[in-house]
């Protein structure tokens, strides 16, 4: 994802308020971007709590400013700089965190970001994009950059099933439709789930949703969504981010504000670190039951 | 490299004494009614405060105040400038009022942020400087800061950006006044000489008085052209108040009856 992005990003530095900071990362990603950019490239060195603040100072005087880094770094050290000089002012900062969830793998705890989007969403005008696919990204990309104010981009790695007909980009998009129970999946933890989904027969399919944006609000709810909810009896959250502030806490919300919560309700969360070990991120996603033979097992069971 | 010289107002030294000691009063006053403290440090920061807006700022300049609990000078320097009036300043610290203890979010196009967390403001008048850099528009960003602030890192990171990208548009003012939240500046944190310390990662660093306008004046009046400069002003916390002078307690205490009237008998003979 990191690649398409730089090359959406070549595109939009022809935006003379244009400006990318970053953390002194993106070595064989970002170069194209650098190039582009020019003096409106700046590595701000490895101080995140400075890029930010330097950022918002650019967008008070007109800047858009990209700031970019592994994604803690950026929305976890520097938290007060992204809440108080970023989003008190609603200020169009754009903040870039790579390796959303446990894409980092075998690097280990402080490399994961498993609290990002609940911990941004509760700040003031911020508003979350988790492109499920590699095509997504310049759609995504091209919405951040016309927002009014502060946005958060969670880039992780396209696991897009082989020679299957993505939707164009939305926010909500239904990937597939089944009898089973419906599966409503943030970000790229799609793309594993769909590609097993695809292989069972079709009797016992899950109608699958992938959500891109956040905050999830009750009345953007698809219609959609909520007569396969309806239909199925049974919905399942999932994602690769802790329970509190996540996707499957707003959607219970949500739906008990509508007056229309399913029968039944599960949600797959990241759990952390249940073993104490490290691994892939495959690894980590197994280990609480987010990769696609968990996911299948929970809604085949009656 | 020589200093450029910058065009600043002149003043006459009466007519200044005599803006400086309404100011004062009306600040006095704004705290006595609001029932609030930070007195301390607003009074070591109003000469300075007072200086640059009268004196030094012109169309193109923009200010950030890093140390946020000095909004009551902030308020009290923009209401003698005619940029914030009399109705609003009466409402400080009130219910429904835009002039809390700190800085605000919006309302007062003067303030560009909300500060009062300490450690943003160098960073953010960073950011002003490099849009400025890079658009080629004129002017400068001043930055007034407390010295208990340089106990956070990111002005250190700041202090780092400023001088790699030669941002002479940022000038930062340290009020040195050597009290913090619980305790002198050496007892808490000792950083030895500031000025030594900013001079080491690159700046070129005026050392002033900061209760005298023309060192005030004058320090701001000329602009490196290859190194940003800092102003380190030697202050006093309570300045003009003697039970006051360099007593931390005056960050939090409000004004008795007496003591207000001490206070004012004081700023009028200062």
């Amino acid at each position: 994802m990191r690649k398409i992005l730089a090359t959406t990003l070549v595109g939009l530095s022809q935006d003379k308020d244009f400006v990318f900071l970053t953390g002194d990362l993106g070595f064989m990603a970002l170069e194209p971007v650098r190039d582009a950019a020019g003096a409106r490239f700046i590595n701000a060195g490895v101080a995140e709590q400075n890029m930010v603040s330097v950022a918002a100072g650019m967008a008070r005087l007109g800047f858009r400013p990209w700031v970019y880094s592994i994604a803690p770094f950026v929305y976890a050290r520097a938290f007060e700089q992204i809440r108080n000089d970023v989003c008190f002012h609603n200020l169009p900062v754009f903040v870039i965190g790579n390796g959303g969830g446990y894409a980092y793998g075998v690097m280990g705890a402080t490399h994961h970001a498993l609290e990002d989007y609940g911990a941004l969403l509760g700040l003031p005008h911020m508003h979350v994009y988790v492109p499920a696919f590699g095509a997504d990204v310049p759609a995504a990309a091209e919405r951040i950059a016309q927002a009014a104010g502060p946005a958060y981009l969670r880039l992780g790695r396209d696991e897009l099933p082989k020679d299957f007909a993505l939707p164009a980009y939305a926010p909500w998009r239904r990937l597939l439709t089944g009898n089973g129970p419906t599966l409503v999946i943030v970000g790229p933890l799609a793309g594993g789930i769909l590609g097993a989904a695809l292989k069972r027969p079709e009797p016992i399919r899950p109608t699958i949703w992938v959500l891109s944006e956040l905050p999830l609000l009750a009345d953007e709810i698809p219609a959609a969504l909520l007569e396969d909810i309806q239909r199925s009896g049974h919905l399942v959250a999932v994602e690769e981010h802790v329970a509190t502030g996540g996707v499957g806490q707003a959607l219970a919300h949500a739906l008990a504000l509508r007056g229309t919560t399913p029968k039944r309700f599960s949600h797959r969360h990241a759990l952390g670190y249940p073993s104490g070990f490290y691994g892939s991120q495959n690894y980590h996603r197994k280990e609480c039951g987010l990769d696609p033979q968990s996911i299948l097992a929970l809604i085949e069971k009656p | 490299m020589s200093d450029s010289e910058i065009t600043g107002s002149t003043s006459h030294p009466e007519a200044e004494k005599e803006l400086h000691r309404r100011v004062r009063l009306r600040l006095l006053r704004m705290h006595y009614e609001a029932g609030v403290g930070h007195l301390g440090g607003n009074l070591s920061s109003l000469d300075l405060l007072l200086t640059l807006h009268h004196r030094v700022m012109g169309k193109d300049d923009l200010f950030v105040l890093s140390k946020g609990h000095a909004a009551g000078a902030l308020y009290a320097t923009l209401w003698s400038l005619g940029r914030l009036s009399e109705e609003e300043l009466v409402k400080f610290h009130k219910d429904h009022t835009r002039l809390g203890g700190h800085p605000p979010v919006s309302g007062i196009p003067d303030i560009l942020f909300a500060t009062g967390s300490l450690g943003h403001g160098l960073g953010l008048s960073a950011g002003l400087g490099l849009a400025k850099k890079l658009r080629g528009q004129p002017g400068r960003v001043f930055c007034l800061m407390s010295d208990g602030e340089w106990n956070e890192g990111s002005n250190w990171e700041a202090l780092i950006f400023l001088a790699h990208n030669r941002l002479t548009q940022v000038v930062p003012i340290i009020d040195l006044n050597g009290l913090q939240g619980f305790g002198a500046t050496t007892d808490v944190a000792d950083l030895g000489c500031l000025a030594e310390k900013l001079r080491g990662f690159g700046l070129h660093v005026h050392k002033i008085d900061g209760h005298d306008p023309e060192a005030i004046f004058q320090a701001l009046s000329v602009q490196n052209p290859a190194q940003p400069t800092a102003i380190v002003a030697r202050t006093i916390k309570g300045h003009g108040v003697s039970f006051m002078e360099h007593r931390m307690e005056w960050h939090y205490l409000p004004l008795t009856a007496e003591q207000y009237a001490l206070a004012v008998k004081e700023a009028n003979e200062l």
